[in-house]
């Protein structure tokens, strides 16, 4: 998971990289990059007045809930033939060779499963309390609908290239889309998207891994000067995007899958080991969803907190996930659709999910005896919990009661999920870049430099103000993204219907014997 | 119907024997061979978002690659016998997808050469030769 907001991490793991190393040159630079973008941040993370509930919030969950209604719930409809699709049972055994569903799936989820799906969770519920997993797992089943309209629209509206390459993402529906329909104002709104893309994949794609890969690392190394992590990622970085060096990539492409496996399949044991307990936690969890159990902010406390978290982890609606998927070859894109719709669901719904049973049923979240309701901690900002862990460290804490070693497994899950969203994104940013400038080898060369650089510099100082940036630049690509998507869904709605039939009529068959 | 004799190929000098000795069986027989160049392939390895943009690019390479240095060579050779030949290109698991060719073309046998090792590897994942006897549905042939 790449978006994940800096001010929750920097009370987990980033606490080292304050104090000593601060230097006068970093908090100049902070200082004046923060008044010169802090407007912008302001502006997208802006909550509705008198509420803390940002109305980018409810933006993306307006979002999910419409394409959920529009589209008859397609999410439970589709889930079936979404996992047939992924199975290969509709795969053309002649089509081998070609990238199957279950490759544009796992690649998309390397993506999106990372830091929020540890850290980001275990901030929803330090403040929000067990009842905010109730919203969480409510807006990521709703996202599923998001990413059905985004992904079907990317394949559609992609460019193929003579030489057999494709680019496709929101910038390219957005330009063709609204043409095809006579709509005005397409290409402005790609452009604009290619711009906040850009700076997505450099902030919060880019510089808050590299960062946080580097707080992993010295806590398990001890402390150490973060440009040298910086260096050592972006020399990584750079032979696998621009040296080509399949091997590294594979590497990680494999090790990552490994390491969400080994995440839910000790959090699965922990539960298990806990048996007993797990009817309480979702009792904690459905009493806490509508009455707050006494968190801050109460029940709308739990819900902010919940849709935040999951609208941070699956980026559903924000359009990166369409351009993950519109390099796949398929010969109808409705295809691509029906398989991201369960990105949202293995992020979000299960894995978010576990984190939060674990943290639950471990209890490190201090109750008062008394009253039975969740104590807070001293400044009244969240949950007190058993050490005063928060963010990832909360995390460690709950699975490190039940296992001494998990931190460090953790620590490592961090590195790998980090390095992998920099892969990913940088493959987002480049082309959005490759939009903006036009397609050619020098000009992704630059991109990619560009990308290597923000690594170095995102491990080596402490860039509040950047994340914030970068972070309300993978939100503004939401904004754009829906608008888009709302002019754009009976096109998708189309293609569904004559998808829909074409299968009820045995036109479209499984292949499998 | 006449015989026909699947080939497992892949180029090497004990498929190119399992090669002849096959065409020397179709000979006899008044058979037919079909020469399988199984490109090893699973739909459930993992990408990276570039390697999936230039998949079937690199997919079309490869087609081209093996058509032009392996099949073509080897179809040439069993023709020069005079023996009537085939060639099929296909991505997949070896053994699995010789096995279903073997039933979609009603073969009479699958012929492979056999690799010679005996590695660590082999024993932990199996070897072609190995999964294929024990699945193939027709009569396996494997040349040392």
């Amino acid at each position: 998971m790449t978006i994940f907001k800096h001010t929750a991490v920097a009370a987990g793991l980033a606490m080292a990289a304050q104090g000593a190393a601060a230097q006068s040159i970093d908090e100049q630079i902070n200082a004046g990059f923060a008044s010169a973008t802090g407007w912008f941040v302001n502006l997208i993370f802006m909550p509705f007045p008198g509420t803390s509930f940002p109305w980018i919030v409810a933006w993306l969950v307006v979002a999910a809930t419409v394409f959920t209604i529009y589209f008859g719930f397609i999410q439970f409809r589709a889930a079936g033939h979404a996992i047939a699709l992924v199975k290969g049972d509709y795969s053309d055994p002649d089509d081998a060779g070609e990238v199957s569903h279950f490759q544009a799936l796992a690649t998309a989820l390397s993506g999106t499963v990372g830091l929020g799906n540890i850290a980001g969770v275990a901030v929803a519920i330090g403040i929000g309390g067990p009842g905010a997993t109730f919203w969480m797992i409510l807006a990521g089943l709703m996202g599923m609908a998001s990413k059905f309209t985004e992904c079907t629209l990317g394949v559609k509206y992609r460019n193929e290239f003579p030489d057999g390459h494709v680019s496709g993402g929101p910038m390219y529906y957005l330009k063709k889309g609204f043409a095809e329909r006579g709509l005005p104002g397409g290409g402005f709104l790609a452009v604009m998207f290619s711009i906040f893309c850009i700076l997505g994949a450099l902030g919060g794609g880019n510089m808050f891994q590299s960062n946080q890969a580097h707080q992993a690392l010295t806590g398990v190394l001890g402390e150490y000067p973060g440009f040298w992590t910086g260096i050592v990622f972006a020399v990584i970085v750079f032979v696998v995007i621009v040296g080509g060096l399949k091997s590294i990539a594979s590497v990680t492409e494999k090790v990552v899958p490994f390491m969400a496996v080994i995440y839910v399949g000790t959090a699965l044991i922990i539960i298990l080991m806990n048996a007993d307990m797990i009817g309480w936690a979702f009792g904690q969890i459905f009493a806490g969803a509508f009455t707050g159990l006494g968190v801050a902010g109460g029940m709308v406390g739990a819900l902010i907190q919940g849709f935040k978290r999951a609208a941070f982890s699956n980026e559903a609606g924000v359009g990166s996930a369409a351009i993950a998927h519109s390099a796949v070859r398929t010969k109808e894109p409705i295809t691509e659709g029906f398989v991201s719709l369960l990105e949202p669901f293995i992020d979000t719904v299960v894995i978010c999910t576990m984190t939060a049973l674990v943290i639950i049923i471990t209890q490190q979240l201090m109750v008062d005896e008394a009253t039975g309701l969740y104590m807070l901690n001293e400044a009244g900002t969240a949950i007190a919990t058993v050490d005063g862990n928060s963010g990832v460290g909360l995390t460690a804490a709950a699975f490190g009661s039940a296992f001494s070693w998990f931190p460090t497994v953790l620590a490592i899950a961090v590195i790998l999920f980090a390095f992998s969203t920099m892969i990913s994104w940088s493959y987002y940013g480049l082309k959005a870049w490759t939009y903006l400038f036009g397609e050619g080898k020098g000009k992704e060369l630059t991109f990619k430099i560009i990308f290597c650089l923000f690594v170095v510099i995102g491990a080596s100082a402490n860039l509040g103000p950047v994340i914030d940036f970068s972070d309300a630049a993978i939100f503004a690509m939401a904004v754009v993204n829906i608008i888009g998507l709302y002019f754009l869904m009976p096109i998708v709605k189309r293609e569904l219907n004559s998808y829909m039939s074409r299968l009820q009529s045995g036109e479209i068959k499984k292949f499998t014997e | 119907m006449s015989d026909k004799f699947i080939v497992g190929f892949d180029g090497s000098d004990t498929a190119q024997r399992a090669l002849d000795f096959a065409t020397s069986r179709a000979k006899a027989q008044g058979g037919s061979v079909l020469i399988a160049h199984v490109l090893e392939w699973s739909p459930y390895s993992f990408l990276t978002p570039t390697e999936i943009e230039e998949r079937h690019q690199r997919r079309t390479e490869e087609m081209a690659r093996a058509e032009t240095a392996i099949v073509n060579p080897a179809k040439a050779s069993v023709e020069a016998a005079g023996v009537p030949v085939e060639t099929v290109l296909k991505f997949g698991h070896i053994a699995e997808t010789l096995c279903k060719l073997a039933e979609k073309e009603g073969a009479t046998q699958v012929v492979i050469g056999r690799n010679g090792h005996s590695t660590f590897g082999s024993r932990v994942f199996g070897s072609v030769a190995g999964s294929l006897v024990q699945t193939s549905p027709v009569p396996c042939t494997i040349v040392p």
